[in-house]
């Protein structure tokens, strides 16, 4: 009876394998998985970095008052292209010298304090935190002028240390969206004391190179302008400076 | 590495030959101007003596044919003399304000220099121009503002005329037909300068029916620049 028994034993464990090659898809396992509890410590919030620029404009013309600047920092895009069609927000720096839309566009900016009257100069300083490579666009209008504006578009700042600084000219500009008839009505400046921004556009449409103004002076003899207003390029210069 | 195998190359090249290799760039010219159009454009990527016009030399033949009728003729006959690359008219016809036109370019061993000609419209002999520039050959977006320049060889009286070289007056085409007055009495006699020069600019009038001028004042003007070219090196 115990040899039996012993037997049996034996043929019960060579079995198990089997068994459990053949029941595995109906075993239950409890799988126990430790979690390592971690205390999360939150990282320190550096303190905003402000990356400032002062921007001078110099007015160089005989007899354009320049409307106070726009002056717009931006990330990427054109707020305004030659080629391109003029923005509602440009057109009413170009008609009439308004600033006002144009610096809701872009990231951060800030307008002139008035307007730089010729041999004038105007300080600018705007103020962008933690960008270091913003677009620099300026726009401000010719004022005795139907839609001259005069600035810079998408003026890559990157390379801009702190302590540095950067000087351009810049020329005139024709927004395309009224036409040059240059007459009292038209032109609103000191010289003409005309209406301002009209939405009807009635020229080119499309931002080019300025033409000039001819004046009455010289042969346009419906013009409110004389040969004071006259200019050539450039008609602004633009000094940048990083200052923090 | 490889760029460093491939500057050593270049100057090994340059060593033995003295000339510099055949690059692929892009030539895009864009009119920058209010009023104007341009005639069929011609840029010509030539050796560094090779020259199309020169401000204070008179001007070839060739260069005549093209500032006073904006025919490319004998431009193409200069660039096929001096084993130039040339591209012909990238705009197909004219190129309207403020429009761009481009073409790529490969070009042969030894042709460094970029010239870019087209007659301005409306005007009697005035032209953009770009008189050898040198093609830089690192790879890069590079980008020349060019002026308006007068021929010295005809009058500037702003009339409704020929395109023919020698025959007085201003070509007509149909874009600008309706936007040019008649009846001008005429602006000015032949050019105190009779080489090339910066063109004075259109006086123009602001009568579409009588005055000096066919031109307008207020709408053909311009201040230069008048034109962007930008090169692409690859």
């Amino acid at each position: 009876m115990k040899f039996i028994a012993k037997h049996y034993k034996a043929a019960c464990l060579l079995s198990f394998p089997l068994f459990l090659a053949a029941c595995g898809s109906d075993d239950v396992r409890e799988v126990i998985v430790e979690v390592p509890v971690e205390v999360e410590v939150p990282a320190e919030i550096p303190a905003p970095v402000d990356v400032s620029y002062q921007v001078t404009v110099t007015n160089l013309t005989n007899g354009q008052p320049v409307s106070p600047p726009a002056v717009v920092l931006h990330t990427n895009g054109y707020l305004w292209e030659l080629g391109g069609v003029a923005s509602v927000e440009l057109e009413r720096i170009a008609e009439v010298g308004d600033s006002e839309s144009f610096l809701t566009l872009g990231n951060v900016s800030a307008g002139g304090s008035g307007p730089i009257l010729p041999g004038d100069q105007q300080t600018i300083s705007v103020s962008i935190e933690d960008v270091t490579d913003a677009k620099l666009t300026i726009a401000a209008m010719l004022g005795n002028t139907n839609d001259a504006f005069t600035g810079i578009s998408a003026w890559d700042l990157s390379q801009l240390d702190v302590g540095e600084g950067y000087t351009t000219v810049a020329g005139a500009y024709d927004s395309g969206t009224e036409a040059n008839t240059e007459t009292a009505e038209s032109v609103p400046g000191p010289a003409a004391g005309g209406e301002g921004f009209n939405p009807t556009r009635d020229d080119t449409g499309f931002i080019s190179m300025h033409p000039g103004v001819v004046s009455v002076d010289d042969g346009l003899s419906s013009s409110a302008l004389t040969n004071q207003e006259k200019f050539d390029n450039p008609v602004v210069r633009i000094h940048i400076m990083r200052t923090e | 590495m490889k760029r460093i195998k491939t500057l050593s190359a270049a100057a090994l090249f340059a060593v033995t030959t003295g000339q510099s290799l055949a690059a692929d760039i892009t030539v895009e010219i864009q009119n920058l101007s209010h009023g104007l159009y341009f005639t069929p454009i011609a840029a010509l990527v030539h050796s560094p003596d090779a020259s199309l016009f020169e401000v204070g030399e008179t001007a070839s033949t060739e260069l005549q044919m093209m500032a006073e009728g904006g025919s490319l003729d004998g431009i193409t006959s200069i660039a096929t003399a001096t084993s130039a690359d040339m591209i012909t008219n990238p705009a197909g016809g004219l190129l309207a304000p403020t429009m761009s036109a481009s073409a790529d370019i490969m070009t042969t061993d030894g042709n460094t220099e970029l010239s870019v000609v087209a007659m301005i419209l409306p005007s009697n002999d005035g032209f953009i121009g770009l008189d050898n520039w040198e093609i830089p050959t690192e790879a890069g977006t590079y980008s020349v503002y060019i002026n308006a320049y007068d021929a010295g060889t005809e009058a500037n009286d702003e009339l409704r005329g020929s395109g023919a070289p020698g025959m007085a007056g201003m070509p007509v085409p149909p874009p600008l037909d309706p936007l040019l007055g008649t009846g001008g009495s005429g602006v000015a006699a032949a050019d105190a300068n009779p080489t090339v020069h910066i063109h004075r600019g259109n006086i123009g009038d602001d009568s579409l029916t009588d005055g000096a001028s066919d031109v307008s004042n207020s709408v053909h003007r311009w201040l230069n620049p008048v034109a962007k070219v930008t090169v692409t090196v690859r």
